[in-house]
């Protein structure tokens, strides 16, 4: 990050994608999503212990902007494991309730059967599992 | 803002026999949710059965539609 890019933001994305093996953009933190939606899919990789990094998206709209370039996908929050887009909220829910998110992170599934999504707190709201990935 | 009838309408007529039903979360025309069930999804991984109905509204997905959750199925 020491040099001057043609496009720094862009970068600072990629590289992030590819030090971090799962990695989570979302609109705020995982202590304080700012959106449902961010904080439904943080409540899915809790419920797993699945260790992740995340970034919060809202601090500079050239960073939506540019990972919806890289991605192809218009709508926040994205989950990437090894690179690779997993998918936003449904996607991320409905694997979840799967298993397949279990095994895509390889994690241990729940020790529960499949079934009930995590419930995710309220944008705002304390989360149940107060932790701190961000790196 | 477009009601939940125009969603289902224009998914409809972009993606050929979906049958889609779409429910407006908020009322307030920004929050919507949809189930495509389409035969055009077979052979289609759910990312790309997703970005072909975001595909339909293009850069509305984040501004005047703020979320679109998607259920999607091959028929």
């Amino acid at each position: 990050m020491s040099e001057t890019t043609e496009n720094p933001i862009r970068e600072a994305i990629q590289e992030a994608l590819t030090e971090h093996p799962v990695i989570l953009f979302m609109k705020g933190t995982p202590e304080r999503p700012m959106c449902g939606f961010s904080a439904r899919t943080v409540a899915a990789l809790e419920a797993l212990n699945a260790p992740f990094a995340a970034v919060d998206i809202l601090p500079d709209p050239r960073i939506r902007q540019e990972l919806s370039a890289i991605s192809n996908w218009p709508t926040i929050p994205q989950l990437f494991v090894k690179g690779e887009l997993v998918g936003g909220c449904d996607i991320v829910t409905e694997m979840y309730e799967t298993g397949e998110l279990a095994q895509v992170l390889g994690v241990e599934p729940p020790a529960a059967a499949p079934g009930e999504a995590p419930v995710a707190a309220e944008p705002g709201a304390p989360p149940l599992q107060p932790h701190n990935n961000l790196t | 803002m477009p009601s939940a009838q125009d969603v289902k309408q224009r998914i409809e007529t972009a993606i050929p026999g979906a049958r889609v039903d779409v429910t407006d979360l908020t009322g307030g025309g920004d929050h919507f949710r949809a189930t495509v069930v389409a035969g055009a999804f077979a052979g289609m991984s759910r990312i790309e059965q997703h970005r072909t109905v975001y595909a339909v509204f293009g850069p509305e997905i984040g501004g005047p539609i703020h979320a679109l959750s998607l259920e999607t199925r091959a028929e």
